[in-house]
């Protein structure tokens, strides 16, 4: 498949986003449990969420660039019954909205008691939305991972792999982002959102090389002989019937050499996994703001690349009967 | 109900392309278009067509085979880029199972083109809206025309009547016979797409001569006194032997 | 269930606007397919087949469909032009003028050349279809110097044909592939009768008849052949011997119709010192002189075992012997020779040369045989044939062949087409069921009447040419020379270098020219022939040579005009381009005098009605010629008192006569005052509407009994001449054996009493005028050293292209927007070539620089690349980096025009017999590009600018009829 610039951007941008949210909301969770020590002002949660808002607005964004009529994106919201992208196209505006109101509700300090769980424990305004918005945000996950598994032909992409790598790279760099911010306007949590971040994208890097592995060993299902129902084992495409290109041989080709995506494969295993958990590693315990900083950029930059390969290195069998076009 | 349909004959298909260019020209001034080209006078020409043909060769010289191959929507029973589509603009007919898109609803986000696994759509690069064959929706049902001219543009056009068009759930048929009489098969079985559309396979006519078909009584060589007759005069068992 | 769609695709469009459909005749190729324009409020909505027009039954091909795209082309052109002063030819810088100009500068030119020397004009025509009237402009204009494309196309398969059983493939003859049960296609791509022959083979296929092609390269039709037999190029005629040979040994022959229906039986004059040698003895001198094959040459009876005329009644001849007449004479039947011709030439021996091996030649030969003799059909249809005889039925051999110019564009090509037709002779198939059928108006006699003058003397100025500029020669007498034996026509057809040069040698004309050899011209004015291009052989060369000036500093072709409805490689260099119109602007005619559409079943012609009007200026080359023709008051175009006889063109088809009074006229429909009258008859002013209402065709189904053995068929031949398409009802016997070749040789060897050739040409009639087909390697290899040049290159046609034309289509050019070198893996990676690459092609004249495609459809000793599918920079209005001439190429770089003679002159790269081109005998060899070349064809040529009055174009195009009328 073609990576598309938008795409990649969109899906990078809103898991870091939601990952954010989750991680400010396990934060809370935390702090309240007593097992963290609660940030010193409500602005974490609230310049967070406008983190989080940005994020999820800049994917959003660079989705419109992805359409070919965003005039109309509207429209997009009504196959929620049967599609994942339309699911997806209602979620991140649901959750967006949610993080504006858990932003809203911290900033406001509007925290009215909803009940009292027989623990004790005081469910306010804040939790409820920040529970809701963990679920989105979950939700999201599921929908922007299963726009690409639910394609069974797409045998790169079909597998619950993508659903866990989607869900622990948006988390993993969503918490390094975190640790990035609180080292910033939370120090005190910093050591423990970066602790997570840690986990997590040791996690992704085991769910991520555990689907190149799967992938590698893929053998495409569609061969030259089911694509034609002619039982041959030598067949080559002479002509496309065209020469000039179409959308065909342009939207499911990289057009990359294989180099090339073999080294953008190194570039993301460093940069998505192995550099920012030495730096998290590094700059975690300290709290160093600019150490946690760039491990959140070079994650992200290494997840732009992975996000790349992941549609690089899918396999459409349309591709059968577009091979020769030169 | 009925599931209208193309059925494409490799064993008579010559790689014209009249299918081809008849489609893009019913299309482009029809419901569908129009079917816009890029750089139509420059460098690397490029343009919407909803029909194919392209060109295989199967085998090794001397035992090759070169095979024309058309493609179009195969109008899927179970159309994978149907659900998929955010917007609803694709979607299957009920009544005759084609599969249309909806250009005023489209969005252009190319998923259903992901999800198709024949490489059928394109997206129209100046509506930026996605196309695919309409079975010719717009002549089938077009009472003004003729009975006989209620076909599809590229199978009225094909020369060799290698594109037969009809109901494949109706047994009777003549694309149903065909399919029947013909081992007509469909593509990439293995994804359950049940395509509407089927391929009919190359059928090889061989000889056969039988020795004994190489010489016979009347020979015209015997009219010209060649393969003679021995002389009734040469020795035979005749002149030795008395049972 | 979704919601109901916004869009409802089966609203009309745009309610309420105008439709309407017009009929007319396609000109998309030279098939002429019926098609039906539907206009949307006057412009191209859709065209598609006419399903009433007898030729396409309601298809269409790829180029057919897509003539919206040529008819709103940028590249047309709408203006006169006139090169810039100072400009160079081939720059392509042109100013517009007016018609008025253009035809006052053609005036005086004209007048001028033709008060004085008329040789000096030079009309060649391309791929049109429009002979009879631009034979006649030139007739009546005085010059020699006429031709259309044939010499360049496939002479060799008419004349090859024609000259053996007075018909041919190609527009006269095909298989009737309805009733045959084999069918053996040999060198052919698409050909020209391309719709019909595709609804042909498909249902030949359908009912299981057995598909067999035989040509280097698998594409197209060969594709779904039930057999491939891949033939090294130029070998076929050495299969079609050897086919010969096994089934003359086995007796796989119809002997019955060979002894009544061909020369076969005639008795030949085997005296070596006689100088009647080689010729049919003779029994009397025959009653009446005429181009016909009187009935006075000998059979040996087998039951009186003694000489009798041909056909006499109860005798039956033997074909095999040798016998002596009574006055001592030894005489052969024809039939004793051809076997004694093909002993040698056996399937083992066939198959070192062809590549094929024997056992498959075999295999087929016995197939052939087999199928001919038994599985006979038999039609109750009784006929009478010439002599008296009735018949019961009509009886087929349902073999059948069709070959085209993988046979023809040889230098061997004629008698590898002789044999061809001998073998389908040999298999009894020769217009029968399931065999080979003719087309009005074939057959005709063997050669056909028509000749040229045979002296410079009837060029005269201010006169008419005192003969046709084309013809079929039938002896030496008949050539067009002067008194030294020297060429008369400025391309040397009908000379002893090119004696049966029937269709003359286009491709010779400007080196002819520009040499002065056999004289310098005037005015080289081409119409529809893209002869700087891909029509020419030699092309950077010709090039040169359209822009090179002598020692004078006057341009050795000194004008040059151009008519051609696109900006192609060849306007550039023309001093005086005129717009033609397309072929949806203009009335056209498909005439029974030229090239008629017809059918098995008979005569078939066609019209072309306008169904646009013209854009901008462009003019129908017919009417330039009918004004230009007034001005010059050619006698047949112009009453005695010195006016204009015909308004225009339609008015000149429906009131022109061959003869005042003669009722022939262009079109064979609906004549006679209320068009009661068909085929002839006098003017009817309402000729066009009785066309138009009748789907622009005219057609006459003959009686079943005239359809068949139309050769020898007493009431065709007797119907036919009554309609006068031809003089005579007279047998047309099989020429196995030709004495027409042996009257060149006798006088090549100095006997009988016709002009003798020069003396540096004797040695060549003699070894190319043999009687019989032989096999030799084609004249280009034999010249050519094979072990540097192993390769042959050919070309082919692509379904979806008309030669250059289509590269303006914005449709047909996205399918071929460049082309490749097709190469067998296994050559190309000996080469060291991978599939894709760049690399070279170079023959001994020339080379290019190409991409490499591996093909496994190809025999190994062959390359191969679409025809005319690289363009020069700039022309058909493309960017100068458009795929075509950046990345496609022209094969015709590496073709040469010339040879050498072997005695140190020069000779045409043709047929030594007929003059057709031999753009199939190239020799070539591979190698890699150098990994520092530029990733572009070799050679290029400097971008032309767009000519005034062409279009713009446009990045994007999304055309939409009458979208100019949407709300
Ligand atoms: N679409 C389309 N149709 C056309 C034309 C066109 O340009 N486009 N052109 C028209 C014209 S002008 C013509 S003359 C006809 C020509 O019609 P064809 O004769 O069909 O045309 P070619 O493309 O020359 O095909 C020659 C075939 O012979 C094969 N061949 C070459 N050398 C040999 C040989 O030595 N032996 C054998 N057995 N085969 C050989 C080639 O591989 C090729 O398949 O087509 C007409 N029809
Ligand atoms: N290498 C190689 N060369 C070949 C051949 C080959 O097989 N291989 N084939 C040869 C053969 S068989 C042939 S017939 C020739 C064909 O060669 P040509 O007849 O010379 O070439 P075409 O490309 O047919 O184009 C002739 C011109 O006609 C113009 N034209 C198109 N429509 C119209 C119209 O309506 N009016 C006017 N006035 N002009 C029009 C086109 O723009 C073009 O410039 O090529 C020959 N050249
Ligand atoms: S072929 Fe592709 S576009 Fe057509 S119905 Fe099937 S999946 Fe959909
Ligand atoms: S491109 Fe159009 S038709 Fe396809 S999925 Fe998107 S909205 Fe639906
Ligand atoms: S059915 Fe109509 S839309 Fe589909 S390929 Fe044929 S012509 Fe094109
Ligand atoms: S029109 Fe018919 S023969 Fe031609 S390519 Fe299409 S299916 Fe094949
Ligand atoms: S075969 Fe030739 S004449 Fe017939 S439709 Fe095609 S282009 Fe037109
Ligand atoms: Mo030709």
């Amino acid at each position: 498949m073609r990576p598309d610039y938008s795409v990649l951007l969109l899906t990078t941008l809103i898991g870091a986003g939601q990952g954010l949210f989750l991680a400010l909301f396990t934060v809370q969770l935390f702090a309240l449990a007593g097992q963290l020590p609660a940030p010193g002002s409500h602005a974490f949660y609230v310049h967070g969420s406008l983190l989080v808002l940005a994020l999820l607005a800049g994917g959003l964004v660079a989705s419109f660039f992805h359409l070919g009529r965003p005039e109309r994106a509207w429209r997009a919201a009504a196959m929620w019954r049967t599609s994942w992208l339309s699911r997806e196209v209602i979620v991140l505006p649901a959750l967006m909205g949610t993080v504006l109101l858990f932003g809203a509700a911290h900033l406001a300090g509007f925290r009215p008691t909803l009940f009292t769980l027989p623990s004790g424990l005081a469910i306010d305004s804040t939790l409820v939305l920040g529970t809701l918005g963990a679920m989105l945000a979950f939700a999201l996950f599921l929908c922007t991972a299963m726009i690409y598994a639910c394609l069974p032909f797409l045998r790169e992409w079909s597998s619950p792999l993508t659903v866990a790598n989607f869900t622990l790279l948006g988390g993993a760099s969503g918490f390094t982002l975190a640790a990035a911010f609180s080292a910033w306007a939370a120090p005190e949590a910093t050591r423990y959102i970066a602790g997570w971040a840690f986990a997590l994208t040791l996690l992704a890097a085991v769910s991520r090389v555990a689907t190149l592995l799967r992938n590698a060993r893929l053998r495409p299902r569609s061969t030259p002989q089911t694509a034609l129902g002619i039982k041959h084992p030598r067949i080559v495409q002479r002509s496309a019937g065209f020469l000039g290109g179409s959308f065909n041989t342009r939207e499911f080709f990289h057009g990359s050499p294989e180099r090339r995506v073999s080294a953008v494969r190194s570039a993301f295993l460093l940069l998505a996994f192995a550099a920012p958990l030495a730096l998290l590693a590094l700059g975690g315990p300290r709290g160093a703001a600019p150490v946690l900083t760039a491990a959140f950029l070079v994650q992200f930059a290494g997840l732009v690349a992975e996000r790349w390969h992941f549609f690089a290195q899918a396999r459409h069998p349309q591709n059968l009967y577009y091979q020769d076009t030169r | 109900m009925t599931q209208l349909a193309l059925v494409i004959d490799l064993n008579v298909c010559v790689g014209c392309h009249a299918c081809v260019t008849s489609c893009k020209e019913w299309n482009t001034s029809g419901s569908a278009g129009p079917l816009a080209d890029t750089m139509p006078y420059g460098k690397d020409p490029s343009g919407a067509f909803f029909n194919r043909v392209q060109t295989f060769e199967v085998g090794e010289f001397p035992d090759t085979q070169t095979v024309h191959f058309p493609k179009s929507c195969l109008h899927c029973e179970d159309p994978p880029c149907v659900p998929v589509c955010p917007t609803g603009a694709s979607y299957k007919r009920k009544e005759d199972g084609i599969v249309l898109v909806d250009y005023d609803k489209c969005i252009g986000c190319k998923y259903c083109s992901w999800a198709c696994p024949y490489g059928a759509r394109e997206l129209d690069p100046v509506r930026k809206v996605m196309t695919k064959c309409t079975l010719c929706v717009d002549r089938i049902y077009d009472r003004t025309r003729p009975e006989a001219e209620r076909k599809p543009a590229c199978v009225l056009a094909c020369p060799t009547s290698a594109r037969l068009f009809g109901d494949i759930h109706d047994p009777q048929s003549q694309v149903s016979q065909a399919i029947r009489d013909n081992a007509g098969y469909a593509l990439m079985p293995e994804w359950g797409t049940h395509p509407a559309n089927h391929y009919l396979p190359r059928r090889r006519t061989s000889a056969r001569i039988h020795e004994d078909e190489l010489t016979r009584a009347d020979n015209p060589l015997k009219v010209d006194g060649l393969l003679p007759r021995p002389p009734k005069s040469d020795p035979s068992l005749d002149d030795v032997m008395s049972w | 269930m979704p919601p109901p769609p916004l869009h409802d695709p089966l609203a009309p469009p745009l309610p309420g606007a105008g439709t309407a459909i017009r009929n007319t005749t396609c000109y998309m190729c030279a098939c002429r397919c019926g098609i039906r324009v539907h206009l949307a409020d006057g412009e191209v909505r859709y065209i598609d087949g006419n399903p009433d027009h007898p030729l396409n039954k309601g298809v269409i091909c790829a180029k057919g469909s897509s003539g919206i795209m040529k008819q709103y082309s940028p590249a047309r052109l709408t203006r006169p032009l006139k090169r810039k002063p100072g400009a160079e030819r081939g720059a392509g810088e042109f100013e517009a003028i007016s018609w008025d100009e253009a035809f006052a500068l053609l005036e005086e030119r004209l007048a001028r050349i033709r008060s004085t020397d008329p040789r000096r004009f030079a009309l060649f025509t391309g791929r049109d279809q429009m002979q009879a009237l631009t034979g006649l402009f030139a007739r009546q204009f005085g010059t020699p110097n006429y031709a259309a494309h044939g010499g360049f196309c496939s002479v060799n398969m008419a004349a090859g044909m024609i000259y053996t059983i007075g018909g041919s493939f190609w527009e006269f003859g095909g298989p009737d592939l309805e009733r045959a049960k084999l069918f053996v296609m040999i060198g052919t791509a698409e050909d020209h009768h391309s719709n019909p022959l595709k609804i042909a083979i498909a249902k030949f296929k359908r009912d299981g008849g057995r598909f067999v092609s035989i040509n280097p390269v698998r594409t197209g039709y060969s594709a779904i052949a039930d057999e491939w037999m891949p033939i090294r190029p130029g070998t076929d005629g050495a299969l079609l011997l050897a086919l010969i040979h096994e089934l003359v040994a086995l007796g796989l022959y119809d002997r019955d119709f060979l002894v009544r229906y061909t020369n076969a039986g005639q008795l030949v004059n085997t005296d070596e010192r006689n100088d009647e040698f080689g010729m049919f003895v003779r029994t009397e001198v025959p009653k009446e002189e005429g181009c016909f094959d009187p009935q006075n040459k000998l059979w040996w009876d087998r039951a009186t075992n003694r000489p009798v005329v041909t056909h006499a009644e109860g005798a039956d001849p033997f074909l095999l012997g040798e016998f002596r007449l009574s006055d001592g004479t030894a005489v052969k039947p024809a039939f004793q020779l051809l076997k004694e011709r093909v002993d040698a030439y056996t399937p083992e021996w066939a198959a070192g040369v062809t590549g094929i091996p024997a056992d498959a030649i075999r295999r087929l030969a016995h197939e052939m045989g087999v199928t001919a003799r038994d599985q006979k059909i038999e039609l109750p249809i009784a006929w009478t044939d010439i002599w008296g005889r009735e018949h019961e039925t009509v009886t087929g051999n349902p073999v059948a062949f069709h070959a085209m110019r993988g046979l023809a564009a040889h230098s061997n090509g004629f008698h590898t087409i002789r044999a061809l037709a001998i073998l389908m002779t040999l298999l009894g198939t020769i217009d029968r069921p399931g065999g080979f059928r003719h087309k009005a108006p074939f057959p005709r006699p063997i050669p056909p009447c028509a000749k040229t003058p045979n002296t410079p003397l009837a060029i005269k100025p201010d006169h008419p040419l005192d003969g046709l500029a084309l013809g079929w020669p039938a002896e030496p007498d008949d050539l067009f020379v002067d008194e030294n034996g020297a060429p008369v026509r400025i391309d040397k057809a009908f000379s002893w270098e090119y004696p049966l040069a029937v269709h003359g040698m286009m491709h010779d004309v400007v080196t002819n020219a520009w040499r002065g050899d056999p004289y310098p011209i005037d005015t080289l004015l081409l119409f529809m022939a893209n002869m700087a291009w891909n029509s020419t052989m030699n092309t950077v060369e010709v090039r040169k040579m359209l822009n090179d000036r002598g020692d004078d500093g006057e341009y050795k072709i000194p004008f040059l005009v151009v008519c051609d409805a696109f900006q192609s490689e060849t306007t550039a260099f023309a001093d005086l381009v005129l717009p033609d119109t397309t072929y949806l602007e203009r009335h056209d005619v498909m005439s029974m005098l030229d090239r008629p559409i017809s059918e098995f079943e008979g005569p078939v012609d066609s019209v072309r009605i306008p169904v646009v009007p013209p854009t901008g200026e462009c003019k129908p080359f017919q009417e330039v010629l009918i004004e230009l023709a007034g001005r010059l008051k050619l006698p047949a175009f112009v009453r005695p008192d010195g006016t204009r006889r015909f308004r225009d063109y339609p008015d000149f088809i429906v009131n022109y006569e061959t003869e005042p009074g003669s009722g022939i006229g262009f079109l064979s429909g609906w004549r006679g005052k209320g068009g009661e009258k068909f085929m002839r008859g006098e003017p009817n002013p309402r000729q066009w509407e009785m066309y138009a209402q009748n789907n622009c065709i005219f057609q006459y189904r003959l009686p079943p009994s005239y359809q068949y053995m139309r050769n020898w068929n007493k009431g065709y031949l007797e119907w036919s001449q009554r309609n006068r398409i031809q003089r005579y009802a007279e047998p047309i016997l099989v020429h196995l054996y030709s004495e027409v070749l042996q009257k060149f040789r006798l006088a090549a060897r100095g006997k009988g009493m016709s002009r003798k050739p020069p003396a540096h040409l004797a040695a060549r009639i003699d070894t190319f005028f043999d009687p019989l087909p032989f096999y030799y390697e084609p004249l280009e290899a034999q010249r050519t050293d094979r072990t540097r040049y192993p390769l042959a290159a050919v070309t082919q046609r692509p379904m979806a292209m008309y030669h250059s034309w289509d590269s303006q289509n914005a449709w047909l050019r996205q399918i071929h927007a460049h082309n490749h070198l097709y190469v067998n893996p296994k050559v190309a990676r000996a080469a060291g070539i991978e599939d894709g690459a760049w690399m070279w092609v170079e023959s001994p004249w020339g080379k290019v620089r190409c991409i490499c495609k591996h093909s496994e459809a190809v025999e190994p000793g062959t390359v191969w690349t679409w025809n005319a599918i690289g363009k020069a920079d700039g022309a058909w209005r493309l960017a100068p980096d458009a795929n075509e001439s950046e990345l496609g190429f022209l094969l015709n770089h590496l073709i040469s025009d010339e040879l050498p003679d072997g005695a140190g002159g020069r000779i045409s790269n043709s047929d030594p017999i007929t003059g057709q081109a031999a753009w199939y005998d190239v020799r070539v060899r591979i190698y890699p590009a150098a990994a520092d070349e530029p990733r572009e064809t070799w050679p290029r040529f400097a971008a032309v600018p767009a000519a005034p009055g062409t279009g713009s174009t446009p990045r994007l195009l999304a055309y939409f009829a009458r979208r100019k009328a949407r709300p």
